[in-house]
């Protein structure tokens, strides 16, 4: 044993250790925290062998409580599930049509209903519902086959023009470049520009609505405000899927146009198909 | 030579029962704090039908703070923020003015300690008993000893531990369910880890707490300057210190030495050895022989300034981290001073500023003087700043909450009949206890027409009790209108309560189609 060695300056113990003639100065630590320090060291060695740790050539190792953040997720969504059992039952039970009258369950189906939208439809029908080229607008009030609740859970059901679902909504519209000449098409299409704008061809559209009575009306109607038995779009409003200039509506004339939407009712759920029905409703356009 | 060891244990610390003015300011800051942190929950406050009527009530699972008559919603956090804003600033406050008074009377680690002191003092009696417990071997009565005080230590953390989940659910609900045994696992967890903190932290960590654990102890330094009230030892006028019986022999040795000195000469005297190096005994470097400057200062070294420290240090040996500046030692010392008839302060809450002036003979400045600098102004201009903005908000509040957010995907809607249509989410809140009814209309310079989403043409919402109604609305310009083809059109959409007439509004923007 040595004898303690005071530094003359601060009165305070060295350790011994002199450098150049500076000594270290020795201000021990508390014991408690070093044996602080050992038992959060066996904390983690316990932890590791507890919980998903220690990295393997093929995967790691899996601790002996099996936790896992997968399951976690997976059980956390399965609590939310259970929990919301009840309004799921309701919603599948429910007349879409009188959910005005259950008013929590309307805002849950909405709720739902728009993150399946965003999940399922917002990749053609866009994140905010407007649609593009080809896409309806699920915002405005023009509806190809139907815009009341029973008409919209219907498409979303069974989806357009698909060849999977044999309830799918269907209709063909004829490509007229094959049965029209070329300057019918022309005259037809003066005539449609003018159901909704001011600015055309007066006797051009003048010949066309002819070619219209004979060709169009018995689908788009006589009036030409269209038939939603057929999907065929109302064509005096002022929207258009495809776009309704002259260069568009020629397109669509001599080729036709056919879009395709999936059949929802074998992808999702019962109450899903019905949440996103009520959440498409809301959106501005419903009947 | 070998290394000292590096690790030391806690030397145990037995603090000497005191009274005074320190004493007893400090007890009553104990009845107070301890006094609303068990209490609180308890005060009940009717607001009605729908809501807690808990006056006091964080309510994690519903998102609400209730605190008596203000109720605070997620989205009004920033006055919790603005709060604890307040409390930082406030701690920079007193702490430059008046040093670690935080530490001293109010911190929770001081006020449980104090209580588990209390507790200790009463069962195994003062410091000399205590020390000779310690000492003792662990026969019937200290194990007696010993449970007796870890028993009403434990029943304290417990109650403390059990006080702290109140705030958070309705007291008596849950008081039941955890006497029961039905409360949830989250609240017996919590109370489990309070009660072992305040256990081990109060009876045996103490002003270890402060010393290795608490960062503050070290940032304040950053507060404190020259004119910050600390506690302090006059050493200019308690040196050299010493105790009756070495007074009477230095000054023997002094007279003796000084009897000499004359006999002698100039020149020629020689000094007795002095227990501490005192600088009154230098002049201009030269040593002054006399009897009176070997006169002995008013410390007589009884050391009642240690024995009652709870941190168990020697306040002679100047400032230093571990102080908690509780001024216990001040009363200790004052008592002693009182008994010999010496003025009180040898021990005092001093300015190290005033150490000079009273050296010289000079009287200290006014506290007032030092309170007042730069640095606490500016702290309180701050401080009051925030305040009153926090009141200004409070009071400002709008008993209608709604915000107008205009769905801007897409920025409008073409409906069939040429007619342009923007959509606004508008989020209703209602505070009250009560349902209410809103009537929702717009005002604008131009021709615009509103309409609710799901609600058949009427105007008007139904908000519940204590909830949140997102209200998708309408705003629709017809073809010949103007607005339809204008780039944006300003409009302001109100909110009416039907019943009460409040009316809240805010102003947003209709866009026309891109031509």
């Amino acid at each position: 044993m040595s004898e303690r060695k005071i530094d003359d300056t601060t009165g305070v113990e060295t350790t011994g250790h002199s450098w150049d003639g500076i000594e270290e100065l020795n201000n021990p630590l508390p014991r408690w925290w070093l044996w602080t320090l050992y038992a959060t060291i066996i904390w983690g060695i316990g932890y590791t062998i507890a919980y998903p740790a220690w990295p393997m050539i093929s995967g790691a190792t899996s601790g002996l409580l099996g936790y896992s953040t997968r399951a976690e997720v997976a059980s956390n969504i399965a609590a939310h599930e259970a929990k919301n059992s009840e309004l799921v039952a309701a919603l599948e039970a429910a007349d879409l049509t009188a959910l005005d009258n259950a008013e929590g369950l309307r805002r849950y189906a909405i709720a739902r209903g728009g993150s399946v939208f965003r999940a399922q439809c917002s990749q053609c029908h866009g994140a905010g519902a407007a649609g593009a080229k080809g896409y309806p607008n699920l915002l405005d009030d023009d509806w190809l086959w139907g815009g009341d609740m029973e008409s919209i859970a219907t498409t979303v059901a069974h989806g357009i023009r698909n060849e999977t679902d044999a309830d799918a909504r269907y209709s063909q519209m004829p490509a007229f470049g094959d049965i029209l000449e070329k300057a019918e098409i022309a005259a037809v299409v003066e005539h449609v520009v003018s159901l909704s704008s001011d600015d055309y061809d007066r006797a051009l559209a003048a010949s066309g609505s002819t070619v219209f009575a004979d060709n169009c009306a018995a689908c788009h109607g006589e009036g030409a405000e269209g038939d939603r038995a057929q999907g065929a779009p109302d064509l005096t409003d002022a929207i258009w899927l495809y776009g309704g200039d002259r260069d568009t509506l020629t397109t669509t004339v001599r080729d036709a146009r056919f879009g395709v939407m999936p059949a929802w009712g074998q992808r999702l759920s019962d109450a899903d198909v019905r949440a996103v029905s009520v959440y498409v409703h809301s959106l501005g356009g419903g009947e | 030579m070998s290394t000292p060891s590096l690790y030391a244990a806690r030397e145990p610390i037995f603090p000497r029962r005191v009274t005074g003015a320190f004493r007893r300011f400090k007890w009553w800051i104990m009845f107070v704090t301890l006094g609303i942190y068990y209490l609180m929950p308890w005060i009940r406050w009717d607001r009605g039908p729908n809501l807690p009527d808990q006056a006091v009530l964080v309510d994690m699972a519903h998102r609400r703070f209730y605190f008596f008559w203000i109720e605070i919603w997620p989205h009004e956090f920033y006055f919790v923020a603005g709060l604890l804003i307040m409390a930082g600033l406030g701690l920079f406050l007193f702490t430059s003015a008046l040093g670690r008074v935080w530490c001293g009377y109010a911190c929770p680690q001081t006020v449980w300690t104090d209580l588990f002191l209390l507790v200790e003092r009463w069962i195994e009696g003062d410091r000399n008993a205590r020390l000779r417990l310690h000492k003792a071997k662990w026969d019937v009565r200290k194990w007696r000893l010993r449970l007796t005080k870890w028993a009403v230590w434990l029943v304290i953390a417990v109650a403390t531990g059990g006080a702290w989940v109140f705030y958070f659910t309705d007291a008596p609900t849950l008081l039941r369910d955890l006497v029961q045994f039905q409360a949830h696992p989250v609240a017996y967890g919590t109370i489990a880890v309070l009660t072992a903190t305040t256990f081990v932290f109060g009876g045996f960590m103490r002003e270890q707490v402060c010393i290795y654990m608490c960062p503050w102890p070290r940032i304040q330094a950053a507060m404190m300057d020259h004119d910050t009230i600390t506690v302090a030892y006059r050493d200019w006028r308690g040196e050299p210190r010493g105790k009756g019986n070495v007074r009477k022999r230095d000054r023997a040795a002094a007279e003796k030495a000084e009897r000499e000195a004359q006999a002698a000469g100039p020149g020629k005297a020689r000094y007795p050895a002095t227990p501490y190096p005192n600088k009154a005994l230098q002049v201009g470097g030269q040593p002054v022989a006399t009897a009176q400057a070997q006169e002995h200062g008013d410390c007589i070294d009884c050391m009642a300034c240690v024995n009652v420290c709870p941190m168990g240090i020697d306040i002679r040996n100047g400032q230093q981290m571990e102080c908690i500046t509780c001024g216990l030692c001040i009363d200790a010392c004052d008592d002693v001073m009182a008994r010999i008839g010496k003025p009180r302060g040898l021990i005092d809450y001093i300015a190290l500023s005033d150490e000079a002036e009273e050296r010289a003979g000079a009287a200290p400045k006014p506290i007032w003087r030092h309170v007042l600098r730069p640095r606490t102004i500016l702290y309180t201009a701050v401080w009051l700043l925030i305040g009153l903005g926090l009141v200004y908000a409070l009071f400002i509040r709008s008993d209608i909450e709604l915000t107008v957010s205009p769905v801007r995907n897409p920025t409008y809607v073409v409906q069939s009949d040429g007619s342009i249509r923007n959509i606004y989410d508008v989020r209703l809140r209602n505070k009250l206890g009560e349902d209410r009814r809103f009537h929702l209309s717009l005002t604008t310079d131009k021709i615009l027409r509103i309409e609710l989403e799901g609600n058949a043409g009427r105007l008007n919402v139904v908000v519940p009790a204590d909830s949140t109604v997102l209200q998708r609305v309408y705003v629709t310009a017809r073809p010949q209108d103007p607005a339809a083809s204008a780039d944006t059109t300003d409009l302001r959409l109100w909110v009416e309560d039907i019943e009460s007439g409040d009316r809240a509004s805010r102003a947003t923007t209709f866009n026309g189609r891109v031509q």
